[in-house]
């Protein structure tokens, strides 16, 4: 259908960014395919180590999934997305194809090792998600593709994630956000990954950060220089929800808090955690 | 201007009374509600997805009326303010509202009401946390919403199965 309509069409997952988008005219698509009567589409399963969510699975649906909850840095970002209603119409699989800069799953998901498949009339492909979004706004998907599947390894026992993001009041997109996910080896982090949201095009992967942890104990002195080099990494933009300057602190911040929920996480301790607000 | 949209069908029951109409596909859930069905209850606010104004249940769940289509809502069923009092008798929750004073200009009362009504769906004795979690999505520039707290508390005590 997509390859008959041609590329002036929009899918419509959730809508609760598109149709923003279209009333303020910054998106015009000449046909709209509603994609909400595909059965099927919704669905949270665990497989082999493996989660795999059906592209309309609502973020509701993952904030109150018990084999989602498995993985508390997932529980952590769809709980907190904006608001009950938008929670409600939201979808996974929408949030990732439309790639926006300040959009939470992003910046979750590449601190887990994550798939997203994609069909098109050719047939299906597996994409890492780390090549899948290419740059703000803009993903490898072709125009007539679609997210059929968004495939997450389920972390090893003795890890543990936290995502924070920061923000104004529910409604809005965050501030800054930061996501870690650890793994411990008694008191030494194993492996890590930190991402940071809202503060580049895309989620920024904080490798200094990571490599300032990696095979360290968690201690003032090695959070300190992971919340360093986060600041360092962040590129933001100055603009109405603050100063670069204050982006930046905030981000270094949101990591060094992350990283401390992380790692009690990994040692066992159940710890609810939820955006914070100004 | 552009040329006249093709209608398209729906069957949407809107309070417990099934409705088939004929929508432009590009009209509001909204727009239906307010200009096709005269159910002014239902506000707009900001038109943004912001302010929760235009909260109804869809399928017993919140959503904001101004962000989906009309042709959405096609089979399904749709619970609106005007769709909470029973007999002529207040809802609960409405009455919570007034006896709380949970309300001043009234305008985000009703979607602050269908946010209510779908929390006290799924938890019956919700504490401040999760009361605030669930109103988070509607905006009230009047009562600075300590009252629209406690009318939800007043409401959680005398909601039975709502």
């Amino acid at each position: 259908m997509l390859a008959q309509l041609g590329d002036e069409a929009k899918l419509l997952a959730g809508g609760q960014s598109l149709i923003p988008l279209m009333k303020l005219r910054f998106a015009n698509p000449a046909h709209l395919v509603d994609l909400n009567f595909i059965s099927g589409a919704s669905y949270i399963k665990d497989e082999n180590r493996t989660l795999r969510l059906g592209p309309l699975t609502h973020h509701a649906d993952i904030e109150n999934s018990a084999i989602a909850a498995k993985v508390p840095i997932l529980h952590d970002c769809a709980a907190g997305i904006a608001d009950v209603q938008v929670r409600n119409r939201g979808t996974i699989g929408g949030s990732l194809a439309e790639a926006d800069p300040s959009g939470d799953w992003a910046v979750v998901l590449s601190t887990l090792v994550t798939q997203v498949r994609c069909l098109g009339k050719n047939g299906e492909r597996t994409v890492d998600l780390e090549d899948f979004i290419q740059d703000a706004y803009t993903t490898v998907l072709a125009h007539d593709e679609l997210v059929s599947e968004v495939v997450v390894d389920i972390p090893v026992k003795g890890s543990g994630g936290a995502y924070l993001a920061f923000k104004r009041a529910a409604p809005v997109y965050p501030t800054a956000s930061a996501a870690v996910q650890l793994t411990m080896d008694g008191s030494v982090c194993k492996d890590v990954a930190i991402a940071l949201g809202c503060v580049g095009l895309i989620a920024i992967k904080a490798k200094d950060a990571e490599a300032a942890l990696r095979g360290q104990p968690i201690t003032e002195k090695t959070l300190s220089a992971a919340a360093e080099a986060a600041r360092a990494a962040a590129d933001p933009q100055s603009d109405m929800r603050g100063s670069a300057e204050y982006k930046r602190t905030l981000v270094s911040a949101l990591v060094r808090r992350a990283i401390d929920i992380a790692a009690r996480r990994a040692r066992g301790e159940h710890l609810e955690v939820s955006h914070l607000y100004a | 201007m552009p040329d006249a949209i093709a209608k398209v069908a729906v069957k949407v029951t809107v309070n417990g009374k099934l409705h088939s109409l004929d929508v432009e596909p590009r009209m509001l859930l909204v727009e239906m509600l307010r200009e096709q069905l005269d159910l002014t209850g239902t506000h707009v606010g900001c038109d943004t997805t912001y302010c929760g104004a235009c909260t109804v249940l869809l399928k017993g769940a919140a959503v904001k009326s101004c962000t989906m289509f009309a042709v959405q809502a096609d089979g399904a069923e749709v619970t609106t303010v005007e769709g909470l009092e029973r007999d002529g008798q207040l809802h609960p929750i409405q009455k919570a509202f007034g006896d709380a004073y949970g309300l001043q200009c009234g305008y985000c009362t009703p979607g602050l009401m269908l946010s209510t009504l779908q929390l006290l769906s799924k938890n019956q004795r919700p504490d401040e946390k999760e009361i605030r979690k669930a109103i988070a999505g509607n905006t009230c520039r009047c009562t600075g919403y300590q009252n629209v707290l406690k009318a939800i508390q007043f409401a959680a005590q005398n909601v039975k199965g709502a």
